[in-house]
């Protein structure tokens, strides 16, 4: 959440993607789905991740995601952490918590580390490990305790799909015993895993009525302190969401091998050209490079957006969507109830309600496999 | 969220330890820090922040204002502005 406008000429976030390494398989990972690829291999060392951020801070960032993959996997991590924290930023540690210790979280929080944000996949430890494709939700229990030992501020973070969606009132529950400042509720955004594995992860409208139910319910509940944040199913909407506050407005992606997008989906638009921090300044990204600016303002929109009233609301919806559902990266959003291109959405919800299918774990042989197919 | 009544004059707020207020040299402006948040304060937000040390009351903070100012009748500003970043989470009492 941001109050003003005039924050919004400059990027203020910075997602670092510093691996695409992970022992948690998610079938809804938001990865690349080539995520294994030599585009993503060459991880950016510890001494280019710095510049990044000085970079970065120099430019106008003032919040830092140190994501993944699994980010922990990094062992320079406290030594980012702390080049990060001299600079000012305001880091969020965006991790599964496999296997993390209480020893490694001191260390990060005693490196300048602000907050912590641990995914659990499902409520009870059965369904979350069979979502993960690891055996992870003891440890995820363990690490939150772990984070408010050393008072951290938690977030606790589910992705909602049609298999999970029914214990949303536990996972709520589950945030408030560990005292956690705030659950996400994220409701499946469909890129990358999430929508190869559409078919299976898409949930029905009933779900989702009664799942929304419950959160106006926890959250009007006396004396409640948690924030329950729902990320809409966009699928679902009559409109399409603001996606990133606008393409190039706020900000940017670093992936684990230095390219800059601007949203960590924006990789898959294969018609935009995406410069590489070891390569050009990010302030030369941020200003000039053509995958940045293709999409600022609204001079780039067709109709029905050009003329709409929610233009300066929703910026025209996800570019993304717009390439990976319409194929065109400058097409109306499908999920706009206006798009030409909606009855595609339409027709995806459609599918739901058969028998759920089985989901392709996103894994390093997955990933190849899907790739030497395209 | 609950939303925050309006403190009395009596009672000591300080900046909640999730938040950091912090001043942006690229935007010239003090802001404050939370999870996946930030507010942008106008310089009177800031001065406030800064006297939230856990030690002066809302009357201290608005007397300190007022003296810095050659300016009365300012609690009230204090005290909304305070409530309102109580209803987010970053102030505390």
């Amino acid at each position: 959440m941001v109050d003003s406008a005039v924050m919004a000429t400059k990027p203020l976030w910075l997602l670092a993607e510093l691996t695409y390494r992970c022992p948690l398989q998610c079938p809804y990972c938001s990865n690349p789905l080539d995520f294994a690829a030599p585009r993503f291999k060459q991880e950016l060392t510890t001494d280019e991740w710095r510049r990044v951020f000085r970079e970065a801070k120099a430019l106008g960032v003032l919040q830092l995601g140190l994501s993944g993959g699994e980010p922990t996997l990094r062992p320079d991590l406290e030594q980012l952490v702390r080049a990060a924290h001299e600079l000012g930023l305001y880091q969020t540690l965006v991790t599964s918590a496999y296997r993390l210790t209480r020893q490694r979280l001191a260390e990060l929080k005693s490196a300048g580390l602000d907050h912590v944000q641990i995914s659990i996949q499902a409520a009870d430890t059965e369904l979350s490990d069979c979502i993960a494709g690891a055996t992870a939700h003891a440890d995820k229990l363990a690490a939150y305790r772990y984070t408010k030992e050393l008072e951290f501020p938690l977030t606790v973070n589910v992705v909602l799909h049609r298999r999970n969606l029914h214990q949303v009132r536990e996972m709520i529950r589950l945030a408030r015993e560990l005292g956690a400042e705030r659950i996400e509720l994220a409701n499946t955004q469909f890129y990358g895993w999430a929508l190869y594995n559409r078919r299976a992860l898409m949930p029905t409208r009933e779900q989702l009525a009664a799942a929304w139910a419950v959160v106006e319910e926890e959250r009007a509940r006396p004396g409640n302190t948690l924030e329950i944040v729902w990320v809409v199913p966009d699928y679902y909407e009559q409109y399409p969401k603001p996606c990133m506050g606008g393409w190039g407005r706020s900000y940017m992606t670093v992936t684990p091998a230095g390219e800059a997008w601007p949203c960590h989906a924006a990789g898959r638009i294969t018609t935009l050209q995406f410069a590489n921090v070891r390569e050009r300044s990010l302030e030369w990204i941020w200003n000039e490079s053509d995958a940045f600016r293709r999409f600022r303002g609204d001079a780039w929109m067709p109709e029905p957006c050009r003329s709409c009233a929610r233009k300066d609301v929703d910026f025209g919806g996800c570019r993304c969507q717009a390439f990976l559902v319409a194929g065109d990266a400058a097409a109306t959003d499908p999920v706009c109830s206006l798009a030409p291109h909606r009855q595609l959405i339409d027709d995806a919800i459609r599918e739901v309600g058969q028998e759920a299918e089985a989901w392709t774990y996103r894994a390093a042989r997955n990933s190849r496999a899907l790739a030497s197919r395209e | 969220m609950t939303t925050a009544p309006i403190p009395s004059p009596a009672d000591i707020p300080r900046v909640a330890p999730k938040a950091r207020l912090q001043w942006d040299e690229v935007r010239r402006r003090h802001v404050l820090l939370y999870p996946e948040g930030l507010v942008a304060l106008n310089p009177t937000g800031a001065e406030i922040l800064e006297l939230c040390d856990g030690q002066r009351s809302v009357a201290d903070i608005s007397r300190t204002l007022g003296e810095r100012y050659a300016a009365g009748g300012i609690e009230r500003d204090v005290q909304d502005f305070l409530a309102g970043l109580t209803a987010k989470g970053l102030v505390r009492w």
